[in-house]
């Protein structure tokens, strides 16, 4: 494996790019889908076999062809109808997307499905396994014949400050013209970092979140030396706050302040 | 510098949303078509959108915006600079009638081939067997096939129970979903640059031709052609039509004189082969009827004759849907376009 992200440039110029999913991810995934197909075979079993008080014939042949038909269809139908996701790749926040960013024609997911006859071989997907290794973009050789690639999606969503920071006194913007030297002097990976400690810090445990917080303020306040009464008496992670609301806010709030 | 982000999202936030409902209209109905002014406005969103990404990637790293904006992007990008032809609503009988025949014609090569390879297949097991008639287990690998022709044939005409009573529709089934699956391999295996396609085909033709000249050498032709006839004449095809499709695949990773990148050749037949494969699968579930309701039968509870004569009618039919199904009328195709 050499890449893990599709990146595609749209003739306008624009570039978006889409991580790919590596073959342990998408193989757990096929192993949830497994358990899937094997329980609603067991379902579908139970219900025929109500049928043999009818036909013993009747109740086995469709038996046959309902695992034939669920064993095969079970890919195609999900992804079809979610768009590109099955219960394992939902699961796991996978999805099948074209390799070129266009839309998922059903023939491709047809084709990508009915190709795992030949990326099983010999035993559990082990063909499959190392075509997908081997490739730059991750491909099985279903993926391949169907120009398909499996990618992995983070939940989405916009960032909420409103959450974080609104209506809190801020003590960086008594002094305008230095939080604007702030916003011009803080590149967007920096000020990044310090949006995501923010939002995060919740999940930190409580001496790395002091830790973390100390080294981010101690890199924010070289950057802009702020007088001792804006600083003095609030701890590191509310200056961090700070230093995200003045970077991402550069509007002066009318809304009444409150202490922070 | 680094954008206000929250003015950003309150000014921006409402074409992104507009943009997000129509393309879950789109995905949701791929059949909708949208006006020219629609369009217009989708392509005004998309653009909007676009510039906004590359504003946030430029000015500030935020990350969740980035990615919601990249995966809205990514849509409509599909939806936007896809070149073929949009999915329309399935129409079985459309399908049926024009897109499998004229799939079938515009791949005829690759059936030829098909079709010579398990000629070969045919040719080799037929004097295999001939020349050597101890081979039979390795080139016939059934049990009903290693007794001699002439004893299973009075077998059969003097059996008196029908041994597949009360089980008739379990052995079509098996019968369905086993050459079914054989043939997604068949199609499956041109991954291999047709090798295994190759193999597969000729392996079945090896089997076809010596159960063929055992039954011939052993003067039992009538036998054998009223009982390989009537499920055979659509079975074989339907496992030519697979090799087809499975040569079809070989070609088009190939790329034989073609200039043409592997994903646009890949691109270009990936329709013709689930057309294909689809196609087989509904001849195999016919066939699987016919066998097993028709063909293990024979004299005298059903005459040879009949036998033949069925199985000449629906190869005729086939080869008559094949043809000419689908095909547009001469003088509608050379008529001048308004």
């Amino acid at each position: 494996m050499t890449t893990s992200t599709l990146q595609i440039r749209t003739p306008e110029g624009i570039v978006f790019s889409q991580e790919i999913a590596g073959p342990v991810t998408r193989f757990l995934a096929w192993m949830l889908d497994a358990v899937c197909v094997y329980a609603i075979l067991y379902v579908l079993t139970l219900v025929l076999r109500l049928l043999s008080i009818f036909s013993d014939n009747l109740s086995t042949a469709l038996q046959v062809l309902g695992f034939f038909v669920i064993s095969i269809g079970y890919g195609i139908a999900c992804e079809w109808y979610w768009r590109g996701q099955t219960v394992g790749k939902r699961l796991y926040r996978l999805r099948v997307v074209d390799a070129e960013g266009l839309r998922l024609h059903f023939s491709q997911i047809v084709l990508r499905n009915l190709l795992r006859a030949v990326d099983g071989l010999p035993l559990f997907y082990f063909l499959g396994g190392l075509v997908c290794w081997f490739t730059p973009k991750c491909q099985r050789l279903g993926d391949i014949a169907g120009n398909t690639l499996v990618i992995h999606q983070p939940e989405l969503a916009e960032p909420n400050l409103d959450q974080l920071l609104a209506g809190k006194f801020n003590s960086l913007r008594a002094y305008p013209h230095l939080a604007a030297r702030l916003r011009q002097l803080v590149a967007p990976g920096e000020a990044a970092i310090a949006l995501q400690a923010v939002l995060r810090r919740d999940t930190f445990d409580a001496v790395s979140r002091v830790e973390l917080f100390a080294e981010l303020a101690g890199h924010f306040r070289a950057k802009v030396t702020f007088p001792a009464e804006a600083t003095e008496g609030i701890t590191d992670e509310q200056f961090i706050r700070n230093v995200v609301d003045v970077v991402y806010r550069s509007r002066v709030e009318n809304k009444p302040a409150v202490t922070a | 510098m680094i954008i206000d982000l929250e003015r950003f999202l309150a000014t921006e936030r409402t074409c992104w949303t507009e943009l997000e409902n129509l393309l879950d209209r789109l995905e949701a109905d791929p059949g909708r078509k949208l006006s020219l002014a629609q369009l217009r406005h989708f392509h005004e969103l998309y653009e909007r959108t676009a510039a906004d990404l590359a504003k946030i990637t430029t000015f500030s790293s935020e990350p969740q915006t980035r990615r919601y904006l990249e995966n809205l992007v990514a849509r409509a990008y599909g939806e936007i600079h896809e070149t073929r032809q949009r999915q329309q609503r399935f129409s079985l009988k459309q399908w049926f009638t024009q897109e499998l025949p004229r799939t079938f014609r515009k791949h005829v090569r690759a059936f030829w081939l098909s079709l010579g390879i398990t000629l070969a297949g045919c040719a080799f097991g037929g004097l295999a067997i001939l020349l050597d008639p101890s081979s039979k287990a390795v080139l016939m690998p059934f049990e009903h096939l290693q007794q001699d022709p002439a004893k299973r044939v009075a077998d059969e005409e003097n059996a008196q129970d029908d041994k597949l009573a009360g089980h008739k529709a379990t052995f079509s089934a098996e019968l369905m979903t086993h050459n079914t699956r054989i043939s997604i391999n068949t199609m499956a295996l041109g991954m291999t640059y047709g090798f295994g396609t190759i193999v597969l085909l000729f392996y079945n033709g090896v089997t076809l031709g010596a159960v063929a000249a055992d039954y011939l050498h052993a003067g039992q032709a009538l036998f054998l052609f009223g009982w390989l006839l009537p499920h055979g004449v659509i079975e074989i095809p339907a496992i030519l039509i697979a090799g087809q499709a499975g040569l079809v695949l070989a070609g088009a990773l190939i790329g034989w004189g073609r200039r043409i990148p592997l994903r646009a050749r890949l691109r270009e037949v990936s329709r013709s082969l689930v057309t294909l494969i689809f196609g087989v699968g509904l001849l195999l579930t016919w066939a699987g009827f016919v066998e097993s309701f028709l063909s293990q039968y024979h004299e005298p509870v059903i005459p040879y004759a009949v036998k033949i004569a069925f199985g000449v009618v629906e190869l005729a039919l086939l080869i008559f849907f094949l043809a000419k199904s689908g095909r547009t009328p001469k003088a509608a195709a050379t008529a001048p376009s308004p």
